[in-house]
């Protein structure tokens, strides 16, 4: 008897089982109350972010949902144009080298506390900090003491930021840094709620710990899901915020993405898929947002071994063969700009150096390209022979058979494609034990040259190729003593200038950003930066629900 | 029978340690670190990351680390989700991946063996070759193509269902991933219950029975079913372990935030606390699922519990 009621038992008790389930589990249930008729903004972020804790965190995307959090002594407008944020106003010293900030005085955190200079002193010190374990912690090195800190040789307290008055905040550095301004609008530089920190140790970046000074405060956070963020009614600025509720979906899966964009659970997607393209451009014309960033899509020659090391003539013929208009155009297909230079255009305060062949056609460039490899000792019955490596994916696939085969037919030369997992191409970059020619890519940290230019100094761990040139050193170090923007930039272009004609890496084209947008959403301007604070943004009349 | 459930418990601890030890090793082995990126940072940072995690001690120091922490119930925290320890993480996204896959499951052997019992019965005739036809596309039609197909289909044409898990607060956004990992379920179940079924009808005591005048209704529901469903019970037990802790496809296409997505997320980065964790958790499922099946079969099977 007991053993023939025995399925009925299972399935009634799974039955049982799953309802509780389910019951429990729905913790999305207060998200229903958002949904009447408060306005809610439904953003899309491509990876989750790793931490909401502004200095431990890393990821673009960590930083789009602290932008929205906290806020920095100065900030950008929709037009990606900065403006002065919890600092209203500040002074620099006739020699660069003292930054002094007034703190508004109705500067709120989210508790209501009033942020003070000493908020910002806590934030910073604790940037440094090896206890914290920041990976921004060099973006501070100019200032006074920031890099002994960092070594461990000093104490964070020695850092060369000081609160003069409750509300004056003074900045102090051992070299004139005119991208400083900048690097503070960066969340590794946002300012810590020290009363919560030492209340909840390393929780306190949580949902119901964190208290933080931006428009918006954390809600709710269900990893692999949804952050969730409300308005922030302390906020300095909040009359002029109009949205109360703001959802960061984190979508993985670009054509997932596309589909919930398309279902109505989405107003902004981070991305466009690749596949369908030019019908999503036909059929979302009004809603899609192609707009130059600031970021650098490179081949890379390993300096460090044959036959690409002392031979710069072999990666100048590799470099001029590759036809970057048959690569935007046919492949990448996204409006993407092709590279001729290392920084991108568009950068403030500087105007970037072209490739010198930049000017030829491609059937010119080719002709040069041909007899550079002769020269450099390959011809058809001796071609030369390497391997390309790029981390698996469609994107980096198609882009390097075409490229395979544009070195194959212009020069002869055998190229053999290899892709692996991105973290062991990473691995690979920096090891230069079997990399011949790799597939990388560079974003800028702040709107400067020299976050691009910086990272090819001999001594920079992101220096994939391994290049080490005394004269690009010591031009980028003159450049960081000039006060005079024009000057400085001078030096730079010069800098930029050697790079390229040492051909250490091959820009093949500046990356766009891609977004849809629902017309509903008011306020959207495409800029260089990449940035869309929620707090510019509102939603129109016409269809704030189209949800299911 | 609680002797037998004590032995198997027992027994379970060196498995485990052995997947604790290989797994350790492994993730170590695999090249890149939890902290690796693109904007590759200087060393003195490297070293202070690496101090933090204990990332500088020597690798058997690590693992007698880990270890130690183990036992206690620590697994450490989590070096891609620096906010969470990977407990925590884990203890957040079973629970989803469970519901899921108990609804899943549950479905798939409601209207699984009630097909393959009646393809069984009406063997060979049109509504048999439709039933296995439909298990056969079942089986064949990858997941990553149903589900995107399902919430084209449902919540971009027709908007009647959410296109993601995180589309509604209610129930609904449970019934399309439910579904996509319910179908190719239903039809291995419908297949192996029709086939087992068969065999059964044709053996002799059925006939016996069938002599004794039974009627069909009554030999399946209390000589034929109970047999035929070992070969089923013996598919639950690894379908379950892998539907509960979470099918990967469909838990990236819905965005839904289970212990699949996070295993995959935690072996890209590296993340070699929260990799070890989940491992660890789905051997001790595994084991204890197959333990449970081993009792059912007793449970169904006289002839297996007196051995």
């Amino acid at each position: 008897m007991k053993t023939t009621r025995l399925l009925p038992v299972m399935f009634a008790t799974l039955a049982v089982a799953s309802i509780l389930l389910a019951a429990c589990s729905d913790r999305g249930s207060d998200r229903d109350s958002s949904r009447s008729d408060t306005p809610v903004l439904d953003r899309a972020l491509s990876t989750e972010p790793e931490s909401l804790d502004p200095q431990k965190s890393r990821s673009v995307q960590a930083a789009d949902v602290l932008r929205d959090i906290g806020e920095g002594l100065v900030s950008y407008d929709a037009s990606g144009e900065m403006v002065p944020a919890t600092a209203k106003s500040w002074e620099i010293s006739a020699d660069g080298l003292t930054y002094t900030f007034h703190i508004r005085p109705e500067a709120r955190w989210s508790n209501g506390d009033a942020v003070t200079a000493a908020d910002f002193v806590s934030g910073l010190q604790r940037l440094v900090d090896p206890a914290t374990a920041a990976f921004y912690a060099a973006e501070l090195g100019n200032v006074v003491n920031a890099a002994d800190i960092v070594a461990g040789k000093l104490e964070p307290g020695e850092l060369g930021v000081a609160a003069a008055e409750a509300q004056t905040l003074v900045i102090s550095l051992v070299r004139p840094t005119p991208y400083l301004l900048s690097l503070l609008t960066h969340p590794s530089t946002f300012p810590v709620h020290r009363g919560s920190i030492e209340q909840h140790g390393d929780a306190f970046a949580r949902a119901g710990n964190l208290v933080s000074n931006g428009a918006y405060v954390l809600a709710d956070w269900e990893p692999g899901a949804i952050i969730e963020l409300h308005r922030n009614p302390y906020y300095w600025n909040d009359a002029e915020t109009s949205i109360d509720v703001l959802r960061h979906h984190i979508v993985t899966q670009e054509v997932a993405e596309f589909n919930r964009y398309r279902a109505g659970e989405l107003h902004i997607t981070s991305t466009v898929p690749p596949d369908n393209f030019d019908r999503i451009r036909a059929e979302f014309a009004d809603q899609l947002h192609i707009a130059p960033t600031l970021g650098v899509y490179y081949y890379g020659f390993n300096m460090s071994k044959p036959p690409f090391a002392d031979n710069p003539e072999l990666r100048q013929a590799l470099s001029m063969a590759i036809d970057r208009e048959v690569l935007v155009e046919a492949i990448t297909g996204r409006g993407e700009a092709p590279a001729y230079s290392w920084v991108p255009p568009g950068v403030d305060n500087y105007e970037p150096v072209q490739l010198p062949y930049a000017d030829l056609s491609q059937q010119e460039r080719n002709a040069i390209a041909q007899s550079l490899y002769r020269k450099a000792g390959y011809s058809e019955q001796n071609p030369l022979r390497f391997e390309l490596r790029y981390n698996t994916s469609d994107t980096q696939q198609r882009i390097a058979l075409a490229v395979q085969a544009m070195w194959r037919n212009v020069l002869g030369a055998e190229a053999q494609t290899v892709n692996v997992e991105f973290q062991v191409l990473l691995d690979q970059m920096r090891e230069r034990e079997v990399t011949e020619v790799f597939r990388s890519s560079w974003f800028g940290d702040y709107n400067d040259a020299n976050t691009f230019l910086a990272i090819m100094q001999g001594d920079s761990a992101a220096n994939m190729p391994g290049y080490s040139n005394p004269e690009y050193d010591e031009l980028m170090r003159s450049a960081g003593e000039q006060l005079d923007l024009d000057r400085r930039r001078l030096y730079l272009e010069e800098a930029e200038r050697v790079l390229l004609a040492d051909h250490v890496v091959i820009p093949l084209y500046f990356y766009v950003s891609k977004h849809l947008v629902k017309p509903e959403v008011e306020g959207w301007q495409d800029n260089i930066l990449n940035y869309h604070y929620s707090q510019h943004l509102s939603l129109g009349a016409a269809e704030q629900d189209g949800r299911p | 029978m609680l002797r037998y459930t004590l032995r198997r418990l027992l027994g379970a601890i060196p498995t485990l340690l052995l997947v604790i030890v290989l797994a350790f090793l492994l993730v170590h082995a695999a090249p890149g670190g939890p902290f690796d990126d693109e904007r590759a940072l200087p060393a003195e940072i490297e070293a202070n990351i690496a101090a933090v995690y204990h990332l500088d001690e020597p690798l058997p120091m690590q693992f007698l680390r880990y270890l130690g922490g183990v036992l206690k119930g620590d697994f450490g925290p989590s070096y891609s989700y620096r906010d969470y320890t990977v407990s925590e993480l884990i203890g957040r996204s079973f629970p989803v991946s469970m519901q899921l896959g108990i609804l899943a499951m549950l479905l798939a052997t409601v209207i699984g063996v009630s097909l393959g019992i009646l393809a069984a019965l009406k063997s060979n005739s049109a509504l048999d070759r439709v039933v296995m036809g439909f298990a056969m596309t079942g089986i064949s039609i990858p997941v990553f193509v149903i589900a995107p197909l399902l919430v084209l289909f449902f919540a971009v044409k027709l908007h009647w269902l959410p296109a993601s898990w995180t589309g509604s607060a209610d129930a609904s956004r449970l019934l399309l991933p439910v579904l996509s990992l319910a179908l190719p379920q239903i039809a291995y179940v419908a297949r192996l219950t029709r086939a087992s079924l068969i065999e059964v009808l044709s053996s002799d005591f059925i006939r016996t029975a069938r002599a004794q005048g039974l009627g069909t209704a009554a030999i399946v529901r209390y000589h034929a079913l109970k047999p035929a469903m070992l070969p089923v019970l013996s598919y639950m037990g690894p379908a379950v372990a892998a539907v509960l802790t979470g099918s990967v496809v469909v838990e990236e296409i819905f965005g839904i935030p289970g212990l699949g997505q996070l295993f995959v997320r935690a072996s890209l980065n590296r993340d070699y606390t929260l990799v070890l964790g989940v491992v660890i958790f789905y051997a001790a499922l595994i084991i204890l699922l197959n333990l449970i099946v081993d009792l059912l079969y007793g449970a169904i099977d006289p002839r297996i519990r007196r051995r």
